[in-house]
């Protein structure tokens, strides 16, 4: 199946090992990976919040691109797939704001029209739903028996509803739990799950972020999980990458690994640790690892 | 329709409190909160029934221990918030064939506000939140007479319905994720309400309420989680009403905080690369001569240079960048 694929600013910056586990997962998938080089950042909501005429012209810019490819567009973020999927709601209703897109990129020469149709899908929606669990089933080597797993969505995933397309398709809302199940681990069950990882905070309210981050960590190991999964980079930038520092905020300590979408699915079709760039965390993954008698 | 209702119990003089256990923690302050015990009820009830018709029903006719707090029944008055199923819901509102989970539907106070007994919650705290915004007109003009109005174009209070529609019921505040970390953030009713007086064309304050709104625990103190949004029964989009006092306190000039140095730094990067520069954003939101933030955040990145994680030094443009260039030019505003 071909696909537009959108990798997102951060699987190319901070969080290399995503990408890397994202294309390596494509063929066992059958997916053909067109990437849409030129696209712009998404403005992960910042852009939208201050200008939204700016964020539609930028995102309906990636829309067309894709929709030259004939193909659907699929993000590996929930950040990514919250604001692309607002843009393309709005831009499917209203076609003022339309013209008004196809009048900016129109000008700038990149020969090409936007029809208001593209459909923007995670990977993670993807499975169930282009993709098929029988093809994800066949492609399994190795189950992750034994290990107890926490979903983290990642809230634009989740919210809000409608544009997301969640009244028509509320089983998007397990989808995780499901997966985890399929790959042979336990889902845990926790509050955090659906909750916001504080990452949009960061830069301006550090300890709040990061005590919103530890907080839902915490939560998770209280209730037995052995390492969290999120379809979201910049959550794993928060419960990864400033775990140490949330643990420091709490005064306590934490230590509990997160993985990213890709890399699970990675473990259980086959590729070793290392392939999945799972060294490469800020929270080491080896504890997890040797449960299921892998080694990084 | 037989229908299996949980009551989180609480009750302050501790009749319940041999089978109390430890309530649903919650992040600080409420992290330690009061023993509860969930009660099981069994109704019988027409399909269409909604949570607060099984309250009443066990109130009424075997428990009448059980404390709820309700008056309209019809989703007006706005005192039947509650958690219902671990978020909160309207009682009145919900429907029981909607909220059955596992055989059962779960109600009990919020853990985000302190609970006075059983499903009544004390909302002393949201409506400090809520007066100390100045929720009312500070008028341009005199008061009109008896016999006047102060009459505005249709279209500028239309503007202003969904705030207007917010029947204070709480259920926003009680799910905010700011909010369970953060006690001083004035949370999504307060600031709701906050943009129905700022976008008020009668008012004559405005640039003062921008610059309040933009302090501590004010508009950049939200996590943008959409969860008030998700939670409000009357569409007020609460999130949606701080982002347009966001706008409006930076188109007046109020800029020096984090957060309008964290969009301007977003902006730039995207404009010049076409992508998010990871690494010059942290600092220079934190405010480049801020030396003594800039410190907080160097442990972090130390642990991101250890793990080869982080971003390119030479951070590379997408190919086509210019054409990306020219989009900002023609509509980049403040971002030109
Ligand atoms: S979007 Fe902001 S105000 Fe609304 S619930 Fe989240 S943090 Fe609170
Ligand atoms: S904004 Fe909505 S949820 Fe919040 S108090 Fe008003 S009506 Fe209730
Ligand atoms: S009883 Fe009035 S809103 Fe529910």
């Amino acid at each position: 199946m071909k696909v537009a694929f959108y990798p997102g600013c951060v699987s190319k910056g901070a969080c290399p090992e995503l990408y890397v586990s994202a294309k390596a997962i494509a063929e066992p998938l059958g997916l053909q990976l067109e990437e849409l080089t030129e696209a712009p950042c998404t403005g992960a909501g910042v852009l939208s919040e201050q200008n939204p005429e700016l964020a539609d012209s930028l995102n309906g810019l990636t829309l067309a691109m894709a929709e030259a490819k004939d193909a659907d567009l699929m993000t590996i973020c929930s950040t990514c797939q919250g604001v692309l999927s607002g843009v393309s709601y709005h831009l499917a209703k209203d076609e003022k704001r339309l013209e008004k897109v196809n009048a900016t990129i129109g000008d700038q020469g990149f020969g090409l029209r936007y029809s208001g149709k593209t459909k923007v899908k995670h990977l993670l929606w993807m499975l169930f739903e282009d993709i098929g669990l029988e093809r994800v089933r066949a492609a399994i080597k190795y189950k992750l028996t034994g290990l107890k797993i926490a979903p983290f969505y990642g809230c634009y995933i989740l919210r809000p509803n409608e544009q997301l397309g969640l009244n028509e398709r509320p089983e998007r809302k397990t989808y995780l739990e499901q997966l985890i199940a399929l790959l042979g681990a336990e889902p845990v069950e926790y509050r955090g799950s659906t909750k916001c990882c504080g990452f949009p905070m960061l830069t301006f309210n550090r300890d709040k972020s990061l005590s919103m981050a530890g907080n839902h960590i915490i939560e998770a190991k209280d209730k037995g999980a052995d390492l969290l999964v999120t379809p979201c980079p910049l959550c794993h930038l928060n419960l990864d990458g400033q775990q140490p520092d949330a643990a420091r905020v709490l005064k306590t300590t934490i230590d509990v690994p997160i993985f990213h979408l890709p890399q699970l699915l990675g473990l259980a079709f086959g590729y070793s640790p290392k392939e999945l760039r799972l060294d490469h965390h800020v929270v080491p993954t080896k504890g997890a690892l040797e449960k299921i008698e892998l080694k990084v | 329709m037989q229908f299996t209702i949980e009551i989180g119990r609480y009750n302050p003089e501790g009749t319940y409190a041999e089978r109390a256990v430890q309530g649903e923690c919650f992040p600080p302050p409420w992290d330690k909160a009061p023993p509860k015990h969930y009660q099981t009820y069994t109704v019988e009830l027409p399909e269409h029934a909604v949570v607060l018709d099984a309250l009443i029903a066990i109130r009424e006719y075997q428990d009448e221990s059980v404390a709820v707090r309700c008056a309209c029944r019809s989703a007006i008055c706005g005192s039947c918030a509650m958690w219902v199923n671990g978020h909160a819901h309207l009682a009145c509102k919900s429907k029981l064939t909607e909220f059955t989970k596992d055989g059962k539907t779960r109600v009990e106070s919020p853990p985000s506000m302190p609970v006075i007994r059983d499903l009544v919650c004390d909302m002393t705290t949201f409506w400090g939140k809520h007066f100390k915004v100045n929720p009312w007109l500070d008028a341009k003009k005199p008061e009109p007479g008896p016999m006047e109005e102060y009459r505005v174009p249709n279209a500028a209070m239309e503007e202003l319905i969904q705030e207007v529609s917010c029947i204070s019921c709480g259920a926003c505040l009680m799910d905010c994720e700011s909010f369970a970390v953060n006690p001083d953030f004035l949370g999504p009713q307060a600031l709701a309400q906050a943009y129905r007086y700022v976008g008020d064309p009668r008012d004559s304050k405005t640039r003062d309420r921008l610059g309040e709104y933009s302090g501590p625990g004010g508009i950049w103190d939200c996590t943008h989680c959409y969860e008030c949004v998700t939670q409000c029964p009357k569409g007020v989009d609460p999130l949606e009403q701080i982002l347009k006092i966001r706008r409006l306190a930076v188109d007046a000039g109020f800029t020096n905080n984090p957060g309008t140095r964290h969009a301007d730094a977003f902006a730039t990067s995207v404009k010049h690369s076409g992508r998010l520069n990871e690494l010059t954003l942290l600092p220079k939101s934190v405010g480049l001569f801020n030396v003594f933030g800039q410190l907080k955040t160097l442990p972090s990145a130390i642990n991101m240079i250890r793990a080869g994680k982080l971003p390119p030094i030479i951070h590379k443009s997408i190919p086509g960048v210019s054409r990306i260039k020219a989009i900002f030019d023609r509509l980049g505003g403040r971002f030109k």
